[in-house]
């Protein structure tokens, strides 16, 4: 076993501190965001068909905004709560991937 | 008269029919740094000890001009042998054939010789070296896939099944290898994934190569797929006849037993262990001071480093041992540790090779990015496969049993036989410091001085549960032992459970937290 002593690091556990090496996988896990209920995401990777909105329109909940084509399906992505179009941030054609800020909303 | 001409016509048939995809196919194989199929299997198996089946099977493609070639085997080697004068079966695609494409007469090739193995009860291997479904063939080359994974599932747990990934292993072809016992992998050879990179920079845009995306390194270290990592060929072959020595050709039977041999290690044992249960050393050190010659063969060396697995000899017999590394993550539990622990104790008792649990964590790795990727649900995976097993349990426990891991680690009530313990092991439902602070919370608010009242109360709590002595009074451990009785102690549990009978109500199966 190689001496690795210099490469430890201060791992926290119940309060108490452990020296120890990490790992690729651990050190590449990312921080939690938490979600913002006003930003409409993708949640699957695809290509915008359509989009039927404008900024500054008034939107009920449930009323469609944009078709997304995901794994030769065509998505209708609808306003989560009653609203008004604050800015649009993808285009028609568009390629997007997952967790990408499609509309956001006030 | 007439015999010597036909023995002269299989002879031509049979020459033809083993060149494969012929020379310039294989001198491009070559080339990429690969062997040949047939080169393979003769490095597997016991000298001149493989005979083949069905090399004059032809396709049965009729689409799309396919009816004018002519694929010789098909694309795949099949056949029975020895390793170490026992029987094995074994399979080779040939990717000089037609890219080694499955198409319905490959598979059933393939399923030919898995039913052999099923049947004969022994080991089957597996050599992977295929672009994939032959497209031209449409359904029936889904069909033959099916009815490899139908196969596989079959033979689970009755005889080893061992896949050796030595080309592209792409889409539908990764799940055989998924669901055999052991995967091996080769550095700059091995290809596997679902989605290959020029469809995920179609539907996504976002490149990557295809060593990146499914590469050796990254099924050994990163997505838990593959087993054992070598750098060659050569080197994933001596593996394999390493692995083969550690199991029973089937489960019947136990593995062979070795000549016993003492442990190499001539430092004395305790000097490995730091007194202070916060620094850290390599657990592999103590599983060779234990181990007969001090031989220790890893298992998923790269994947959840926090734990360690692998085969070793007690007495000459096959152990399977489970520990934490307080190396790596402080060897804490985790999603990937449990998965990685929980699939191979449930190898070990499928096979009847007896659990030592060597235990040193502070706990379960705390963290939001855990708790969303189900640390419950893949915990739990642990304490099914140990309760679930019925070969001898031993756990000894070196330092820290804290809390849900001092259960999850092989503890007494999940079952173990028989539980050991160092002086220097503390289980305790949690590290004095965290336990200070809750137990002692009042006292330490309402202190002059907090910091200091604190300090006095981890020391108390320390003295009085930072031991093993608590759980010896309730006969949770059976003994507190010396270090340098480890190994005397281990082999003397093994030998009185030699016979152990433990039987379970009959079921169809249960129902673990896959």
């Amino acid at each position: 076993m190689e001496d690795n002593s210099s490469n430890y690091q201060v791992f926290v556990v119940n309060n108490a501190k452990y020296l120890t090496l990490t790992t690729t996988k651990y050190d590449r896990r990312k921080k939690y965001q938490p979600s913002d209920p006003k930003e409409v995401c993708s949640i699957i990777p695809g290509s915008v068909i359509d989009i039927y909105v404008t900024p500054g329109q008034q939107m009920k909940a449930g009323e469609v905004l944009l078709t997304l084509d995901a794994m030769k399906m065509y998505t209708k992505i609808e306003m989560p709560f009653d609203g008004v179009i604050k800015s649009i941030e993808i285009q028609k054609g568009d390629r997007i991937p997952k967790n990408t800020v499609m509309i956001t909303l006030e | 008269m007439s015999f010597k001409r036909n023995i002269l016509d299989l002879r031509k048939r049979k020459k033809e029919a083993q060149q494969g995809g012929g020379e310039k196919a294989i001198e491009k194989q070559v080339a990429m740094g690969k062997k040949t199929a047939r080169e393979r299997i003769k490095a597997i198996l016991d000298e001149n000890s493989f005979h083949e089946y069905d090399l004059f099977v032809e396709h049965t493609g009729r689409d799309f001009d396919m009816e004018k070639k002519v694929l010789h085997g098909d694309g795949v080697i099949i056949g029975t042998g020895t390793m170490y004068n026992q029987p094995v079966a074994i399979y080779a695609q040939d990717f000089t054939v037609a890219g080694g494409s499955l198409g319905l007469m490959h598979a059933r090739k393939i399923t030919k010789i898995m039913d052999h193995a099923l049947k004969m009860r022994v080991p089957l291997i597996g050599i992977n070296d295929s672009g994939g479904a032959r497209i031209q063939e449409g359904v029936n080359s889904l069909a033959g896939y099916g009815e490899i994974f139908y196969r596989n599932t079959i033979a689970s747990g009755v005889i080893p099944q061992i896949s050796v990934i030595l080309g592209p292993c792409a889409g539908g072809a990764v799940y055989s290898p998924a669901l055999t016992d052991f995967v091996f992998v080769v550095e700059n050879i091995s290809k596997m994934f679902i989605t290959g990179p020029s469809v995920i920079k179609s539907v996504l845009g976002e490149e990557i190569s295809m060593e990146e995306l499914g590469g050796a390194m990254v099924h050994s270290e990163i997505t838990g797929n593959a087993h054992f990592f070598a750098k060659s060929e050569d080197e994933c072959f001596a593996q394999i006849k390493k692995l083969i020595t550690f199991i029973p050709w089937n489960n019947a039977q136990k593995a062979l037993k070795f000549p016993i041999q003492q442990p190499l290690i001539k430092k004395n044992i305790e000097e490995i262990v730091p007194v202070d249960p916060h620094n850290p050393y390599d657990i592999r050190d103590i599983i060779k001071a234990v181990t007969d010659g001090s031989d220790f063969f890893e298992i998923m060396e790269y994947f959840a480093k926090n734990i360690v697995i692998g085969f070793g000899r007690i007495q000459g017999n096959t152990i399977g041992f489970v520990a934490n590394q307080p190396m790596y993550l402080a060897g804490v539990l985790d999603c990937d540790s449990s998965d990685k622990a929980a699939r191979f104790i449930r190898y070990c008792n499928a096979f009847n090779i007896p659990i030592v649990t060597l235990e040193d964590m502070p706990g379960y790795l705390p963290g939001v990015d855990q708790e969303h990727a189900g640390v419950i649900r893949h915990g739990a995976k642990l304490l099914y496969a140990y309760s679930e097993a019925t070969v001898p349990k031993v756990t000894v426990i070196i330092r820290k049993a804290y809390g849900g891991g001092y259960i999850a680690m092989n503890s007494r009530h999940l079952g173990a036989d028989f539980v050991f313990a160092w002086p220097t092991a503390e289980i305790a439902v949690m590290g004095p410091e965290g336990a200070a602070n809750i137990v002692f919370k009042k006292e330490i608010d309402e202190a002059e001085n907090p910091a200091e009242m604190r300090k006095q109360k981890i020391q108390e709590y320390k003295d009085k549960f930072a031991n093993p002595f608590v759980a010896a009074s309730k006969g949770y451990i059976d003994e507190v032992i010396e270090p340098s009785e480890t190994r005397a102690r281990l082999i003397h549990s093994l030998e009185v459970s030699g016979s152990k009978v433990d039987q379970r109500p009959a079921k169809k199966h249960g129902i673990p937290p896959f």
